[in-house]
């Protein structure tokens, strides 16, 4: 007896939903509608949330991609995309394993962490006016 | 590194950049169930953490709390939480063995006397003094002991550590006793599971480095994050218990359509532990996920609670107030719920071993 002698029903990412889907987009409206109102940014923990088999990716699915896709390569893979509704973007920092260590919806204007965080760019300075002290070399 | 480090100083020594310290902070406040804001907190309140001691014992145990551990699926973040602690003594993981790793955990136990956490997996057997789990020839109840006092707080890994567990299933031919049983005087924490979630072991280690305290408990002293809520609460397959549709088989319609495994023995309603959100395997899922109703390992004498495949509203001895509860949902529930406590009791006072037909 091989595996092929196992009746094995496949299910599509669609086939199954408990409602989590449309409570979070519910949800992520009423941040969009506070971002608009006062500019205050808000965030969604996925990996709280108790997803059936399949929400996940149909949550993908109804977020969709947007014009923007960044990359933050610190500790592992960072991926940020905004969704096809501005303002809302999906990020999901990965581990130097590709592990999923947080997996995050903000809503806000721009990501606080693609921001430069001011501590980085002293250190930035620092090295940047060391490069400019160094003596030029001339080519004869 | 030295001792009077802090975290951040630990950091920038490594290269790591204040965006990548953020992005660990981020994965932080997940890890410990804080609301994803938190992380530029955390940030503020780990650049000024201390490097703390930890000592790690393993007594009437299986490996299995270490090995949920090391086999996690986000080391990243687990191994700069390790890396932020001082792992002085642990039986398996340690490199040092015979009289070197004793002299390990002595001169840790000196040096941070009052500072260290201790970190205890397995039962501790009682019986005939407690001869039947020694380590350097000390018992492991002599050993909890010695270690005990000097320890700021312990952290009790697995139901075994938390609550005798398996060793202390009837007839408990050992004694066992959990930790708390011994240890009356010293603050401790019960992370409960067999095993328990590495992300909470984690998660608990990483709430103490950050602020400095233990997290808020339940009246198991469970950190309250992680066991505040059933696994029926947060189960994917709560809503097909609310509107009463029932596995009735493994391999039935049912089943197939993915309904509450109630019936079939899961123990989800009285089981408090995050696996329904934090789930295993790296988020893959959680037992009720693959088919199997809850055993309700993060609960005291889960073993001794009667089958696992019957019915909470099926008591070990005649209850007629839940008997039929299955089906009307929540309210109901709470009715089992309670009925299921009167059932952990009766079933431990009358055994009842789980037979071959219980299994069919």
């Amino acid at each position: 007896m091989s595996l092929k002698n196992i009746a094995i029903k496949l299910e599509t990412s669609d086939s199954y939903s408990i409602g989590n889907v449309t409570a979070l987009l519910s949800e992520i409206a009423a941040h969009l509608k506070k971002l608009i109102a006062s500019g205050e940014a808000s965030l969604i923990d996925l990996k709280s949330l108790p997803f059936a088999p399949g929400e996940y990716e149909q949550l993908r699915q109804a977020l969709d991609h947007g014009e923007v896709t960044a990359q933050i390569d610190a500790i592992g893979l960072s991926e940020i995309i905004e969704t096809r509704y501005p303002g809302v973007w999906w990020l999901t920092h990965y581990n130097v394993e590709g592990d999923i260590v947080a997996d995050i919806i903000e809503i806000a204007i721009i990501p606080s962490i693609l921001q430069s965080q001011p501590e980085d760019v002293r250190a930035g300075l620092d090295m940047l006016q060391a490069v400019i002290s160094q003596p030029i070399q001339q080519n004869d | 590194m030295a001792d009077h480090d802090t975290l951040a100083q630990r950091l920038i020594q490594q290269g790591i950049s204040r965006r990548a310290f953020l992005k660990f902070c981020t994965a932080m406040a997940s890890l410990m169930a804080l609301p994803p804001g938190s992380a530029q907190a955390i940030a503020a309140a780990l650049a000024q953490a201390k490097r703390p001691s930890v000592i790690w014992l393993s007594f009437q145990e299986c490996t299995g709390c270490t090995e949920s551990l090391t086999r996690s699926h986000s080391p990243t973040v687990e191994s700069l939480i390790f890396d932020m602690i001082s792992l002085d003594y642990h039986h398996t993981l340690q490199a040092a063995s015979g009289f070197a790793a004793e002299k390990a955990r002595d001169d840790a136990m000196k040096e941070f006397y009052g500072k260290y956490l201790l970190l205890v997996d397995g039962s501790i057997p009682t019986k005939d003094g407690g001869i039947y789990s020694t380590i350097a020839g000390m018992t492991n109840l002599d050993m909890l002991k010695d270690a005990a006092k000097g320890a700021a707080a312990i952290i009790s890994v697995g139901t075994c550590a938390a609550f005798g567990g398996i060793p202390k299933a009837n007839p408990n031919p050992t004694g066992a006793v959990a930790v708390s049983d011994i240890i009356k005087d010293k603050p401790i924490v019960n992370i409960s599971g067999c095993p328990p979630i590495p992300a909470v072991i984690t998660g608990v280690l990483a709430h103490y480095l950050t602020f400095g305290a233990l997290p808020e408990l339940d009246n198991l002293n469970r950190p309250k994050v992680f066991y505040g809520e059933t696994i029926h609460d947060r189960c994917y397959r709560r809503p097909f218990y609310d509107q009463g549709k029932f596995a009735k088989t493994f391999d039935d319609e049912g089943a197939r359509n993915g309904w509450c495994l109630f019936e079939l023995g899961c123990k989800g309603p009285t089981t408090h532990n995050a696996c329904a959100t934090t789930k295993w395997n790296g988020g893959a899922g959680f037992p009720i996920e693959a088919g199997h109703g809850c055993l309700g390992c993060s609960e005291p004498d889960f073993w001794d609670a009667g089958s696992f495949y019957t019915a909470l509203s099926m008591p070990a001895t005649p209850l007629t107030f839940a008997t039929g509860a299955a089906a009307v949902g929540v309210a109901a529930g709470v009715g089992v719920s309670l009925a299921n406590s009167a059932k952990k009791r009766a079933a431990k006072a009358a055994h009842q071993p789980v037979t071959l037909n219980d299994l069919e």
